[in-house]
């Protein structure tokens, strides 16, 4: 049987991950991604913790994270493709119109 | 056997992920991405989690990551985002995420390691899961259908085009 700890690890390893793809990409689609990445890291957390400590309601909440998840991408394109209609571009370094 | 499994499906599923970070496409970043969700979902179901291992697959590496795509295909950057970085970003976020990792890492390993309970080993069946579902969580259950219209409802609002008057 597996140890739950390295599931944690794992899990730790790709929200550490991430984390360094939201801060070293410079386009809102893979920033997207990077979130997708690191709700997936805490999916797995509380599945080895619904493993661990036989507790079911933990993959309700997985459930839930998922929905959500689906949810945010919709939204999260539909302003990408605003974005994107209106300035052409979805680099990060063209948002500063709102820098004072 | 299980023990080599999952070393397997993890190196894939990070290796993914690195190559989702230094690959410079997008569409090539989305299918790496594909790629890590299915190893998560192998993971989910070798944590005795078939239900969740089966919506993994369909809605993330299906649903989700298939709207990226179309979203990548309709904006179509034909020369792709030039790596125009600063050089302090590099070095900031190296900093954070080493000490984010470092902390982590000394807190899973701090916690004292917790034994399996027997009689959890054969795993849940979806039925359970339903069943929690229909009644302890049914308001958030419904909650979260009001959530999908308003969500589904939103994109379309956004994204459509506006006639002029």
């Amino acid at each position: 049987m597996i140890p739950a700890s390295y599931f944690f690890l794992l899990s730790v390893v790709l929200f550490v991950l991430g984390i360094i793809a939201f801060f070293l990409k410079r386009d809102l689609i893979t920033q997207l991604m990077a979130v997708e990445i690191m709700l997936n890291a805490a999916n797995l957390a509380f599945l080895a913790l619904a493993k661990s400590s036989n507790f079911l309601d933990a993959q309700v909440i997985v459930f839930f994270i998922i929905t959500v998840a689906a949810a945010e991408a919709a939204i999260g394109l539909a302003i990408v493709m605003l974005i994107f209609r209106q300035k052409k571009s979805i680099k990060t370094e063209d948002m500063r119109s709102m820098k004072g | 056997m299980m023990i080599l499994l999952f070393f397997v499906l993890s190196v894939i599923c990070v290796g993914s992920v690195l190559g989702m970070i230094i690959s410079k496409n997008q569409a090539y970043s989305a299918l790496f991405l594909v790629l890590a969700f299915s190893c998560l979902g192998g993971l989910f179901g070798m944590l005795g989690a078939p239900f969740m291992a089966v919506v993994q697959i369909i809605i993330y590496a299906g649903a989700i990551m298939v709207l990226f795509i179309f979203v990548i295909m309709m904006i179509n950057l034909r020369k792709g985002i030039s790596p125009e970085r600063k050089k302090w970003t590099l070095a900031v976020s190296a900093v954070i995420s080493v000490v984010l990792l470092a902390e982590l890492v000394f807190a899973v390993l701090g916690t004292p390691p917790m034994p399996y309970t027997a009689a959890f080993s054969s795993g849940t069946s979806p039925t359970d899961i339903g069943r929690l579902l229909f009644t302890k969580y049914l308001y958030p259950f419904e909650i979260t259908s009001v959530l999908i219209i308003a969500a589904l409802v939103g994109a379309i609002v956004l994204v459509k085009k506006r006639e002029k008057e």
